[in-house]
C-alpha cells in the first residue's frame, strides 16, 4: 500500500514538474514573441511546414469524415424521418467538434512530430548550443516561428477542414441519397451559426499554440542520443493528442455554453 | 582575460567541478586536459555562459558573466567562437549561411553582402568551392572546418575548441592542429580548448592544464607537462592504464567477472 501511494506520489510529483517547465518555457516564449527582431523567414518556414504540407493528409481526413458521418447519419436519422437534418449534423459535427479536433491531432501527428524530432536532433547534436555561442536566444530562433506557425495555420487548416467535411457529406447525402442539394444547403445554413465557426476556431488556435509549445518543449530538452529523440518524439505526439482530447471538453463546455 | 575562480557545479548527485581556479591570458592559447567524463566540456561550457556555477565565478575581462541579464550575456557571447566536438553545424541552412549565421543576425548585414564574406572564410580554413552544400553532404573533416569557419567568422577575440581533433584520422588532425595555431598567428585570439589528445595539446598550447576529479591539478607548458612529477599527469600523457586515476566502471566489470 505504502509502495502504491510512494508511486503515485513520485508520478504527480514528476506531472507537476512537467507542467511547470512547460508552463515557464510558455513564459519565455511569449517574452521573446513580442521583443524585436521578429523572426520573419522562420515564421513562413515553418507555417508553410505546419500548414501547406498537412493540407494533403487534412483534405483526405475531412472529406471521408464528412462523407462517413453522411452516410452514418442518414441511415440513423432515416428511421424517424429526419433524413433532412443530416446537413445540419455535418456541419454542427465538422465546425464545432471534428474540424478543430482532427485537425489537431493530424497536425500533432506530423508537424509535432517533426518539431520534437528536429529540436532534439539539434540539442544532441549541440546545434541548440551551437545557436548560443552565435549569440543567438535558441527559443527566439527556434521556437517562436514555431509556435506562431501553430497559432495561426491550425485555424487556418480548420476552416478548410470545415469546407470539406461539409462538401464531403454533401456529396454522399445529395449524390448517394439523393437529398435534394437546395435542402441540404438550406437545412446547413438555417442551423448554423457563426458562433459554431468562430468557437471551433477559437479551441483549434488553442490546439495549435499547445501543440507548438509542447513538441517544441519536448524536443528541446531532449537528452540522451538517438533514443532519446525518440523517446521525445513519440512523447510529444502522445502528449500533444492527450492534450487537445481533454482540453477540447473543457473548451467546449465553456465556449459553447 | 578570462578567469575561473574556485568553480563548483553538480548534476544530481555528481559533483562534477569542485573548485577549478584558471587564468587565461589575452592572446595565449591554452589547452585543458583531462579524461573522459572528468568535466571539461562542462568547464568549457560556464566560460560561453551555457551552464550557471553553483558556487565560484567566470570572469570574462573582469565581469563575472553569471550575473549578467539575458540580453548583457548575448553581448558577451559576441567577442566568442567555438567549435563543437562534432562541429554543430545547422543541418537546415547551407555551408555558407552556417558560415555567415552571426553576420546576419548581428552585423544586420544582407544575404549579398555576407556570402562573399563566409566563402573568404571558408577559403582561410581550406575549403573551395562548398559553400552550397548541406552539411549532411560533408565530410567529417571539412564539417570541422567549416565549424571553425563559422567559429571565427565574426572575428572574435576569444576561440574555444571543444575536442577539435577528436573524431578524425590523424593527418586531418594535424591539419586542424594547423588550423588553430594559423588562427592564433592570424587572428592573435585567446583560445582554450580542451581535450584528450596529447599530441595535438603539445602542439597548439601554449600552456596546458590537467582537469583531474574536479579540479586543475597542474598548469604549465608542454615542456614542463612533458617533464611534470606528478603521478597522476604522467599517467594521463603517457596513456597509461595503470596508476593513480580510476578507469570509470572497469573495476566493477572486473570484479563481476570474477564471481
Amino acid at each position: 500500500m505504502l509502495r502504491v501511494i510512494e508511486l503515485l506520489g513520485r508520478y504527480i510529483m514528476s506531472f507537476a514538474e512537467e507542467l511547470g517547465r512547460i508552463l515557464f518555457l510558455l513564459y519565455s516564449t511569449l517574452k521573446q514573441m513580442v521583443l524585436l527582431p521578429f523572426e520573419i523567414r522562420n515564421t513562413f518556414k515553418q507555417m508553410l511546414e505546419v500548414g501547406i504540407r498537412s493540407l494533403p493528409v487534412v483534405l483526405i481526413t475531412a472529406i471521408f469524415t464528412g462523407m462517413v458521418f453522411a452516410l452514418q447519419t442518414f441511415t440513423g436519422f432515416k428511421r424517424f424521418g429526419a433524413e433532412a437534418l443530416v446537413g445540419t449534423v455535418v456541419a454542427l459535427s465538422m465546425t464545432r467538434e471534428l474540424g478543430p479536433v482532427l485537425t489537431g491531432l493530424i497536425v500533432a501527428g506530423r508537424a509535432g512530430a517533426a518539431m520534437a524530432a528536429e529540436l532534439g536532433t539539434m540539442r544532441v547534436t549541440e546545434q541548440i548550443d551551437a545557436l548560443e555561442t552565435l549569440a543567438t536566444n535558441p527559443i527566439k530562433y527556434l521556437i517562436v516561428p514555431r509556435f506562431v506557425a501553430g497559432i495561426f495555420m491550425l485555424p487556418a487548416l480548420t476552416i478548410v477542414a470545415d469546407i470539406i467535411g461539409i462538401i464531403g457529406g454533401y456529396l454522399i447525402t445529395v449524390g448517394l441519397f439523393e437529398v435534394s442539394s437546395t435542402l441540404y444547403w438550406k437545412r446547413t445554413w438555417d442551423y448554423l451559426e457563426v458562433s459554431d465557426i468562430y468557437n471551433g476556431l477559437v479551441k483549434s488556435g488553442f490546439f495549435g499554440a499547445s501543440i507548438a509549445i509542447i513538441s517544441c518543449y519536448k524536443g528541446f530538452y531532449t537528452s540522451g542520443g538517438a533514443e532519446g529523440v525518440g523517446k521525445a518524439t513519440t512523447g510529444a505526439v502522445v502528449l500533444s493528442s492527450m492534450t487537445i482530447l481533454v482540453s477540447d471538453y473543457f473548451l467546449s463546455a465553456w465556449l459553447f455554453k | 582575460m578570462i578567469e575561473i575562480i574556485n568553480l563548483h557545479k553538480s548534476f544530481g548527485k555528481k559533483h562534477v567541478l569542485r573548485g577549478v581556479n584558471l587564468k587565461v591570458e589575452r592572446g595565449e592559447s591554452m589547452v585543458v586536459i583531462g579524461g573522459s567524463g572528468s568535466g571539461k566540456s562542462v568547464l568549457i561550457k560556464h566560460i560561453i555562459g551555457i551552464l550557471k556555477p553553483d558556487e565560484g565565478k567566470v570572469l570574462i575581462d573582469g565581469i563575472d558573466i553569471a550575473t549578467l541579464k539575458e540580453n548583457e550575456l548575448y553581448e558577451v557571447r559576441k567577442k566568442f567562437g567555438m567549435l563543437f566536438q562534432m562541429s554543430a553545424l545547422f543541418d537546415s541552412l547551407s555551408v555558407w549561411e552556417n558560415v555567415g549565421f552571426a553576420l546576419m543576425r548581428h552585423k544586420k548585414m544582407n544575404e549579398k553582402e555576407v556570402r562573399p564574406l563566409a566563402i573568404e572564410k571558408l577559403k582561410l580554413v581550406g575549403l573551395v568551392g562548398v559553400e552550397d552544400l548541406m552539411p549532411s553532404e560533408l565530410s567529417g573533416g571539412m564539417k570541422k572546418r567549416v565549424g571553425l569557419a563559422r567559429a571565427i567568422a565574426h572575428e572574435p577575440e576569444i576561440l574555444l575548441y571543444d575536442e577539435p581533433t577528436t573524431g578524425i584520422d590523424p593527418i586531418l588532425a594535424d591539419a586542424i592542429n594547423e588550423l588553430i595555431i594559423e588562427m592564433k598567428q592570424h587572428l592573435s585570439v585567446t583560445s582554450i580548448a580542451i581535450t584528450h589528445d596529447m599530441n595535438s595539446a603539445y602542439k597548439i598550447a601554449d600552456r596546458i592544464a590537467m582537469l583531474y576529479e574536479g579540479s586543475i591539478i597542474e598548469t604549465g607548458t608542454p615542456d614542463e607537462i612533458k617533464n611534470t612529477q606528478n603521478p597522476v599527469v604522467k599517467q594521463f600523457i603517457t596513456g597509461s592504464a595503470s596508476g593513480p586515476i580510476k578507469i570509470e566502471g572497469v573495476h566493477y566489470e572486473r570484479t563481476l567477472n570474477r564471481t
